[in-house]
């Protein structure tokens, strides 16, 4: 772990029996997790790499105990990490070993089903894909699909404002959630928008939305639900050169299309999910699409055709449309098992998400070669090619000495790499712990600390998820002093009517 | 007399706040003013003009992005998206027309401030859906930007989302990147016509709830579909309930016969082919019926986004049994009404109670200052969120430098 947290504060560890005895009195039973073996399974998230047993678990069942756990911690001076179910890659839900581990997993009802009004109401621990499975039976979804739908919830959702492979077309979670219900580090509960567009006054939906945990504790949640496409179907398309493969991707939304879906692979991670999940994949391409097309069949039959004449354009080799929602399906089989065919071929392996323009792919693809060979370590590429999200897997042993560091600094050179070409350090993976240390790659003091006082606004203490996101922790009270430029103004110039 | 400061550039923008904040002055951030009687009346003692910040510096269809200085005019951009076949999907309504000034006006980063979307809204989003990033000077005189150039991150806090609808009391937007995305092929407009309020909310929430992908959801009640300047014959006089197909030909065909099997049961319905179509979404995203110089223009005109299905129960409630002149887009949910006789609280203590019970938020969009100084114009809001949102304020622009009170007394 190369991460250095917050300072374990030694008074706030000393008081652990209390604190233990003051949240169990606010959530009765086994709402509380104190013993080492129970609390282990909480020790890291999705980036494993990563561990640090938190003081205390407390699972709490109601928006009331939510707020009184905030409230309690707040006037102890206890700081708190927020968890749903853990998938975070990013390590936004890295415990703090002086801090409360509040779980949310107990919030796992939907609250309300509003067909008319198109949303769901839920509590921030049911699963991505449970909203989808409450109304499927009339026809309607939820259209952020991550990966980890399974597992991942909709309040880690919200606070990572997650992706998919649709959201091209659909948008991220932020373009899909309407209201929700917060509880503020003081314990305050507000209440944000509801079945209706554009909450009124500040969009802080849209600051909370991507805000790893740092700003609130979501306890409820508004998301707008969509009626199913008439239906869907694929095409995989083959090139010999990735630069073909972007070219492909250029025309085809300079054509004016914008697919559901469109997913790029490099040959080795065609190869990794070619072995495990037999998708029928060609095995002597460099670069692999997958672009699916949604809507009326008449308009998908449409769009096929234009994707499959601009595909020949772009020196295609190979050009496959589904023929049934089984071979479709199959088709993203391979994307979808991506990490876990690539876990097969290596003991570990580490996820990258940066975002790049895409007209930079071949550059940033030569470049993540060469530090391949630099490195001496293996990589496969996935990549969302539409919106230019790049996964970067380096495959690497975490049981061989000094693997681990290596393989960090090759990561962190490929998210300098996506920032010095125009892009972004995260595309929907969170900074978390994971690239808080890189935040001045792409953002000044001056930058960082406009969004730090932004969470001075929230959580004036700097209780909740400190370590996460920023490089480094500042006091609200320092944050906020006003230095007046008075002397250095350049006045005069300026034209004055 | 308020003076004028009309920066070049960012250095400028950034020069022009640090003098206001040395000097004590409150600035009232402007572009080309179309909007600026929205909100409390200014209360302050120089207007810093951002129109001077003009020009797209950055725009790359295939990538689907562009970026502007914000003062940049609408017209410029959308003219230069146009020409690629792109389009900004939100639809940004034009508030020239309402305030009695020319169409066309309007700059970028005003469309951005004040989250302007159009009849879209319920398919692609707002103004704040498609701000990617920016650069700006906040209320502490620093320049500061936030988000990226590419439709996809997450680094950071979102901070596009929140200068969206901040109406320019946080800072001044200097330069923005925008997502733009490609113009649709081809639009027609299936017409329900005759419908009563609730039953047109019905037919959209119908249509809403179809796989017929609708991209505009209005209804135009018989005074106000009589007044639009290209009235469709078909209706004579009567209500018209428009729902909006775009895309590609064979599909927008395909779909324009299944919602017609939808809402027939409701009512007589009608087509609007491509050309009426355009010219009758541009109407409605500028809410063309209630444009000043007509019939209700001296009355108090309000804005409430509600719950869609609760769009008629809304007006029920706000106008009684005489019922008021009103708009409905967004399938029911944006509900424009202008009423009449509203007294010296401009008709607030009604929407405002009409909208507690229905849910959502009003806005009291256009009234002489007088009353808009008297009358909370933005919805009011309960003491936590109103503390927390002052404290919000507060971390862009401690000394209250900009556009203070526009929204909410405080911020």
């Amino acid at each position: 772990m190369s991460v250095a947290m917050p300072e374990p504060d030694a008074a706030v560890l000393a008081r652990r029996d209390h604190i233990v005895a003051a949240l169990s009195a606010i959530v009765p039973g086994e709402g509380v997790i104190a013993s080492e073996l129970a609390m282990r399974p909480y020790e890291a998230d999705g980036l494993t790499a990563y561990r640090a047993l938190p003081m205390v678990v407390v699972l709490p069942e109601t928006t009331e105990q939510v707020s009184r756990i905030l409230a309690y911690c707040h006037r102890e001076g206890v700081k708190v990490v927020p968890r749903g179910a853990g998938t975070s890659l990013s390590g936004g839900a890295l415990p703090l070993t002086d801090g409360v581990l509040l779980g949310m997993a107990k919030f796992n009802r939907i609250r309300e089903i509003d067909y008319d009004n198109r949303v769901v109401v839920a509590e921030p621990g049911v699963t991505n894909l449970a909203v989808t499975q409450a109304v499927e039976h009339a026809g309607f979804y939820y259209a952020p699909d991550p990966s980890s739908q399974i597992a991942c919830t909709i309040g880690g959702n919200v606070a990572e404002n997650s992706g998919g492979v649709h959201c091209l077309k659909y948008g991220m979670t932020t373009n899909n959630v309407l209201g929700c219900e917060l509880v503020l580090m003081t314990g305050e509960i507000v209440r944000i928008g509801g079945p209706h567009l554009d909450a009124g006054g500040y969009d802080l939906l849209g600051i909370i939305t991507g805000s790893e945990g740092l700003l609130g504790v979501v306890t409820e949640i508004t998301v707008r639900i969509l009626k199913k496409p008439e239906t869907a179907r694929a095409v995989l398309v083959g090139f010999t050169q990735s630069e073909d493969a972007g070219e492909c991707v250029s025309r085809i939304i300079s054509a004016g299309i914008i697919p559901g879906g469109m997913e790029m692979m490099d040959r080795p991670a065609i190869h990794a999910t070619e072995e495990f999940v037999h998708a029928g994949y060609p095995l002597d391409v460099e670069a692999l699409l997958i672009v699916e097309l949604d809507g009326p069949q008449v308009e998908v039959d449409h769009l096929i055709a234009r994707v499959e004449a601009i595909a020949r354009e772009c020196k295609a080799v190979t050009c496959k449309v589904s023929a049934s929602e089984q071979e479709r399906l199959l088709f993203w089989a391979g994307r979808k098992a991506a990490f876990p065919a690539v876990g097969r071929i290596s003991p570990d392996y580490y996820c990258m998400d940066g975002t790049i323009p895409r007209a930079k792919l071949p550059l940033v693809l030569r470049r993540i070669r060469e530090l391949s060979e630099r490195y001496g370590l293996r990589v496969a590429n996935v990549f969302h090619a539409g919106d230019g999200n790049l996964h970067p897997l380096i495959l690497y042993d975490a049981n061989k000495p000094g693997e681990l560091d290596k393989t960090e600094q090759f990561g962190a050179e490929i998210l300098k790499l996506c920032v010095e070409v125009g892009g972004v350090l995260t595309g929907e993976h969170g900074v978390g712990v994971e690239k808080r240390d890189l935040m001045p790659a792409m953002f000044s003091e001056i930058d960082l600390a406009h969004q730090q006082r932004l969470k001075c606004a929230f959580d004036d203490r700097g209780l909740l998820n400190p370590g996460k996101v920023f490089p480094t922790l500042h006091r609200c009270a320092e944050l906020g002093r006003m230095h007046v430029h008075a002397g250095r103004v350049a006045f005069p110039d300026i034209p004055r009517f | 007399m308020t003076d004028l400061l009309k920066p070049r550039d960012g250095k400028d923008a950034e020069d022009a706040v640090r003098w206001a904040l040395a000097e004590g002055k409150a600035l009232e951030l402007i572009g080309h003013g179309t909007k600026r009687g929205i909100g409390r009346p200014a209360q302050t003692d120089v207007t810093l003009d951002l129109s001077g910040l003009s020009g797209v510096t950055l725009y790359e269809p295939e990538e689907l992005v562009l970026t502007a200085r914000a003062g940049t005019p609408m017209a410029e951009i959308e003219a230069l998206v146009a020409s690629k076949g792109q389009q900004l999907a939100f639809e940004p309504m034009d508030y020239g027309p309402l305030f009695g000034r020319a169409a066309g006006r309007g700059t970028l980063g005003g469309v951005l401030a004040a989250n302007v979307s159009g009849p879209r809204r319920i398919k692609a989003g707002a103004a704040r859906d498609h701000f990617l990033g920016f650069t700006a000077v906040s209320g502490r005189g620093e320049t500061f930007k936030s988000g990226g150039r590419v439709v996809k991150n997450v680094t950071g806090y979102d901070l596009c989302k929140l200068m969206a609808g901040s109406w320019g009391t946080l800072a001044a937007l200097t330069e923005v990147t925008i997502k733009t995305l490609p113009r649709p092929e081809t639009e027609a407009t299936v017409a329900v016509i005759g419908l009563t309020d609730a039953a047109a909310v019905q037919a959209m929430t119908a249509a809403m709830g179809s796989s017929c992908d609708v991209s505009g959801a209005a209804h135009l009640p018989a005074e106000v579909a009589g007044s639009l300047p290209l009235a469709v014959a078909a209706s004579a006089g009567r209500a018209l309930t428009l729902l909006r197909l775009e895309g590609v030909a064979p599909s927008v065909s395909h779909r324009q016969v299944a919602l017609t099997e939808i809402v027939k049961p409701f009512g007589e319905v009608g087509l609007i082919p491509e050309q009426a179509s355009q010219a009758l979404w541009r109407a409605i995203r500028d809410v063309l019926p209630f444009a000043a110089g007509r019939v209700e223009a001296g009355q108090p005109l309000w804005r409430v986004s509600t719950a869609p299905a609760r769009g008629a129960e809304l007006v029920s409630l706000v106008a009684g049994e005489g019922g008021v002149p009103c708009l409905y887009d967004w399938a029911g949910g944006l509900v424009w009404l202008s009423i009449p006789g509203a007294g010296d609280d401009a008709g607030a203590t009604a929407v405002r109670r009409a909208v507690a019970a229905c849910g959502g938020h009003a806005t009291l969009l256009r009234a002489p200052a007088a009353l808009r100084a008297a009358v909370e114009p933005f919805e009011p809001q309960d003491a936590a969120l109103a503390a927390l949102t002052k404290r919000v304020k507060e971390s862009f622009d401690p000394k209250g430098a900009f556009n203070p009170g526009r929204i909410w007394v405080g911020v």
